[in-house]
């Protein structure tokens, strides 16, 4: 007899929507052979984050409201970004604080949130994937997935199980890429030289691959590598762990 | 410097091209955080001391109108004088008026950022009294006519070729063909220099890390001693100090003591922690004859009601800024603001007004690392992002930010109309990426293609690549 | 300025909204004199947890970790030549400005007829200080110095080289064990009887330094170069 399957909904981030619709489907494999039942909402669109970095706590309260909304009902709610589930986990209660209604819905939904290869590993119990990907990779740190999420362990874990992958520590992997959401369209100048040391630091390792966990890194740093002409291919780690790889890298063309 | 000399756009451009800035940066990355790491690593009690630090703090905060009132009496009790001060002026008043009634000529100044704060420096030499700044960063950049551009590393934008020149033209009295290009020979030539002026000055001025209201003490943290020539060879002794400097006891202090020099420098403890307590007493062979404290508020009353009471348990140690990358890309001058970092962003605000600072609480990325090094578990993050909604609130923020922002909540809040939207952007994107996957240049978009190429999408959107598949399987 | 008492404290009490609720006010003052009688401690790293031979061997480790040295002498009547050795082996001249300490000033000096004696608080010529210590927190190889008439502050920091006696049996844990010890020789007359500090306590670990050029540690920044303990090991 099955059990009662586990419902999922997967938050997918505006920026795999938009830019990296394969993240969003590697994700699901994943979901699903963990024994998920994975359903997208289609009343998401963004956590907020554009807005509550920004100040603007009445659009980020309403869409908060939204994402709150779209998502009860699941068992788990969960997104291939350490920085929109660390939005949901610790800040949704913050941003409806006092208004008790609206402040228990978000604690509940913050307490059935998960990034995904966290959700993976710590929910159920995931030791090893099926994959294969040969060669040297290099991992980076997401600044809200280290340090608001604790994950950190989890993607080394699994990526220990891809067959023929290789990870090399990135020096100083915990340190900010210089994305920062409108930060880095705000302050370009610094913004730049932070993302310039990150890919230094990326070819110091010698990895001809660089997995992450967030879009938001993903797109600045392959960007900049594409620009300064580096070869290395940008991947999210979802991507690989999933085995699906077959597309091009974050901001390559089609071969040949 | 106020707010009108501050352009922190040109400023951080300006850094980011400045080598030599980026030589001399590169000292505080590889000097802070390791040995923070370390210290921390060492003491298996340092978590549960951070959390014992926040707390005395925020106990003290809660009472301190009390603290504040026993400290006072403390300090009068044992001799001493207090002098309440609202803002700079009057601190800069009491100040001068000490100095003048001391027939003061020369006065010695061991390193206190409310020093910085009240600009005391000017102050003092318009009303022909020599300041001399006597930690050996701050009489560098005295000497250079600057600012600290870190609380407790003043000149760690500079390197040691640099200071060499400024030493080698202000310091004439030394020959011309000296070896000054080490370390060691540059700090032995400014203790020469710097030892005459110990003995000459009328009056020394200290900061306080603490104040402490069982005793009425003052404590000072230092490395070089300065501080403690400053305040016992001169006849008298100006303590300045702002309110949330008080702690309840002696114990209290010790507690902060064990996270500060660790969170600071990596050091277990400093060198020299000194607790003074009033002027001389009667069988005391050295020391001030006067022991005066300044006591400061400068707004900073006005934040214990509020989101803004937490910056208040700040002990200025400096790790938010020894780790913030943003600091480490521009340096400290950047900021336009005494307290540069994280710190500073939140600070300064709350010190000049929001309308005069709002630039400084949008230059982090969120990182986060300064909240997690934070000895005082101060929420940075969340404090910056409260004065951006000030900001936002108060229609300071720029107009072209707050149009972007609202024309994409308009859509974000629509989600059908959104989907559609995104849609045709990840066409429209994907067409423009071409075969090479990526755009080297948008309308728009120059803060981000200036300097990287854009990932082109990959032609539809997740959510109808979902919604078109879920129709086919049912 | 006493017109900014009242406006600072009138800021601070509308802060934290006094005046409003007559027993939480009481309780406040409660709180405030109850936490200041009790001087609560914080967590005690269990590092200094330790049997006084203990104690006195992490001190030493510590305090040499701090760039200080260290050298053991049997008793009181050892420091003399201790004192005359370093100087020697450190090729300083024999010439030492002593605190006006009357333990300091009963040792057999007259054994080191080469060492030049004076006793008082230090000038800008003095190149070598002796004073003793009121005690050393083995925590952090920290020695507690406490200002007074046998103990001048100058002595501290004016000289180039410091050098310390010690004894072992004055070394303590924490530095809250070393706060106690203050506390009741203020308290049994140890400066005028009141129990108030005394004017300075300096806690001293290891000689001066800086940092302040690219990060480098250059010892001997403003105060001593050299801080040299003297540990009496003999415990009564």
């Amino acid at each position: 007899m099955a059990e009662t399957p586990i419902r999922v909904g997967l938050f997918v981030t505006c920026l795999v929507d938009l830019f990296r619709p394969s993240v969003g489907f590697a994700a699901v494999k994943l979901l699903e052979d963990a024994g998920c039942q994975v359903d997208v909402p289609a009343a998401q669109t963004c956590c907020g984050q554009p807005a509550y970095n920004s100040g603007d706590r009445a659009d980020a309260k309403a869409i908060a409201a939204q994402v709150i909304a779209a998502f009860e009902g699941f068992d788990y709610v969960v997104a291939p970004s350490g920085s929109c589930a660390g939005m949901l986990r610790e800040h949704y209660p913050l941003l409806f604080a006092g208004d008790a209604g609206m402040e228990a819905r978000a604690r509940a939904l913050a307490g059935r949130t998960y990034e995904l290869v966290s959700f993976l590993t710590d929910v159920r119990g995931v030791r090893a994937v099926d994959a294969s990907f040969p060669g040297r990779v290099t991992y980076h740190d997401g600044c809200s997935g280290l340090r608001e999420l604790g994950i950190r362990a989890q993607p080394r874990a699994l990526l220990a199980s891809v067959a023929g992958l290789d990870l090399t520590e990135l020096p100083d992997s915990d340190v900010c890429c210089g994305f920062g959401g409108t930060f880095c369209v705000k302050y370009p100048d610094i913004s730049n030289a932070m993302v310039g040391a990150k890919t230094a630091c990326v070819a110091e390792t010698g990895a001809k691959t660089l997995l992450a966990g967030d879009l938001g890194c993903l797109l600045n740093m392959a960007g900049k590598l594409r620009r300064d002409g580096v070869d290395v291919r940008v991947r999210h780690v979802a991507e690989v762990l999933a085995g699906m790889t077959a597309q091009p890298a974050i901001g390559d063309g089609e071969p040949g | 410097m106020s707010a009108a000399d501050r352009s922190f756009s040109e400023n951080a451009r300006a850094a980011v091209a400045d080598p030599q800035l980026r030589r001399a940066m590169h000292h505080v990355k590889e000097g802070f955080i390791g040995k923070r790491a370390k210290a921390a690593a060492r003491l298996p009690e340092f978590e549960v001391l951070r959390d014992a630090a926040r707390d005395i703090k925020d106990h003290t905060l809660a009472h301190l109108d009390l603290y504040l009132e026993r400290y006072e009496a403390q300090v009068i009790e044992r001799g001493g004088q207090v002098h309440w001060c609202a803002g700079p002026a009057e601190a800069r008043a009491a100040i001068l008026d000490i100095c003048r009634q001391a027939g003061a000529r020369t006065v010695t100044k061991g390193k206190s950022m409310i020093g910085e704060e009240i600009d005391i420096n000017a102050h003092l030499e318009a009303a022909g009294i020599t300041p001399v700044e006597t930690d050996l960063g701050e009489y560098i950049v005295q000497m250079r006519h600057e600012r600290p551009s870190h609380i407790i590393a003043p000149a760690v934008h500079l390197t040691k070729d640099v200071i060499e020149a400024d030493f080698r033209a202000q310091h004439r009295q030394f020959p011309a063909d000296r070896s000054l290009s080490e370390v060691p020979e540059l700090v032995d030539e400014a203790r020469q220099v710097l030892r005459q002026r110990f003995l000459d000055a009328d009056v020394g001025i200290t900061g306080a890390n603490f104040l402490v209201a069982e005793t009425g003490s003052s404590i000072i943290v230092t490395n070089e001693g300065n501080g403690d020539l400053t305040q016992i060879l001169p006849r008298v002794h100006i303590v300045i100090a702002s309110l949330e400097k008080v702690v309840p006891t002696l114990e209290d202090a010790a507690t902060i003591l064990r996270v500060l020099a660790r969170s600071a420098t990596g050091q277990e403890f400093s060198t020299y922690t000194t607790v003074s307590t009033g002027p001389k007493r009667p069988d005391d062979v050295d020391g001030p004859e006067v022991y005066h404290v300044v006591l400061l508020d400068n707004g900073r009353s006005d934040l214990l009601d509020g989101p803004f009471r937490e910056i208040l348990r700040c002990i200025r140690c400096g790790a938010c800024i020894n780790h913030c990358p943003v600091y480490h890309t521009i340096g400290g001058h950047a900021y336009g603001s005494v307290y540069p970092g994280p710190i500073g962003a939140v600070l300064t605000p709350a010190l000049e007004g929001i309308e005069a600072a709002a630039d400084l609480p949008e230059a982090s990325s969120f990182c986060g690392r300064c909240e997690a090094v934070c000895p005082m578990r101060i929420p940075l993050p969340k404090l910056l992002r409260h004065w951006r909604e000030r900001a936002y609130d108060q229609r300071v923020t720029p107009g072209r930010l707050r149009a972007g922002i609202g024309l994409w909540a308009f859509f974000a809040r629509r989600p059908a109309l959104y989907g559609f939207v995104t849609g045709l952007a990840a066409r429209l994107l994907r067409a423009l990426g071409g075969r090479g996957g990526r755009l080297a240049r948008l309308p728009l978009a120059g803060g981000w293609t200036r300097f990287r190429d854009l990932p082109a999408p990959e032609g539809r959107t997740f959510r109808s690549q979902w919604a078109a598949k879920k129709g086919a399987r049912s | 300025m006493s017109g900014d008492r009242e406006r600072v404290l009138g800021s601070l009490r509308r802060g934290l909204g006094r005046g409003q609720d007559a027993t939480a006010d009481t309780a406040a003052r409660t709180a405030v004199a109850q936490r200041i009688d009790r001087r609560q401690r914080g967590p005690i790293p269990a590092r200094s947890d330790l049997n006084p031979a203990a104690q006195v061997e992490l001190f030493e480790t510590m305090a040499r970790e701090q760039a200080a040295t260290v050298v053991h002498v049997a008793d009181p009547d050892g420091v003399p030549a201790a004192v005359a050795d370093y100087l020697k082996a450190a090729n300083l001249p024999p010439r030492v400005r002593v605190a006006p300490d009357p333990a300091l000033g009963a040792l057999p000096w007259d054994g080191q007829p080469l060492l030049e004696i004076s006793t008082g608080r230090a000038a800008a010529e003095d190149l070598v200080s002796l004073t003793g210590a009121f005690a050393g927190i083995a925590e952090t190889g920290t020695l507690m110095l406490r200002s007074g008439a046998e103990h001048p502050t100058t002595l501290n920091f004016l000289p180039d080289v410091h050098i310390v006696v010690l004894r072992a049996a004055d070394v303590v844990g924490p530095y809250e064990d070393a706060l106690d010890r203050l506390r009741s020789h203020e308290s049994n007359g140890g400066n005028g009887g009141n129990g108030a500090m005394p004017r300075t306590v300096n806690f001293v670990t290891g000689p001066s330094r800086t940092a302040d050029i690219e990060q480098t540690i250059q010892l001997g920044a403003h105060g001593p170069r050299r801080l040299h303990i003297i540990l009496i090991d003999e415990t009564d």
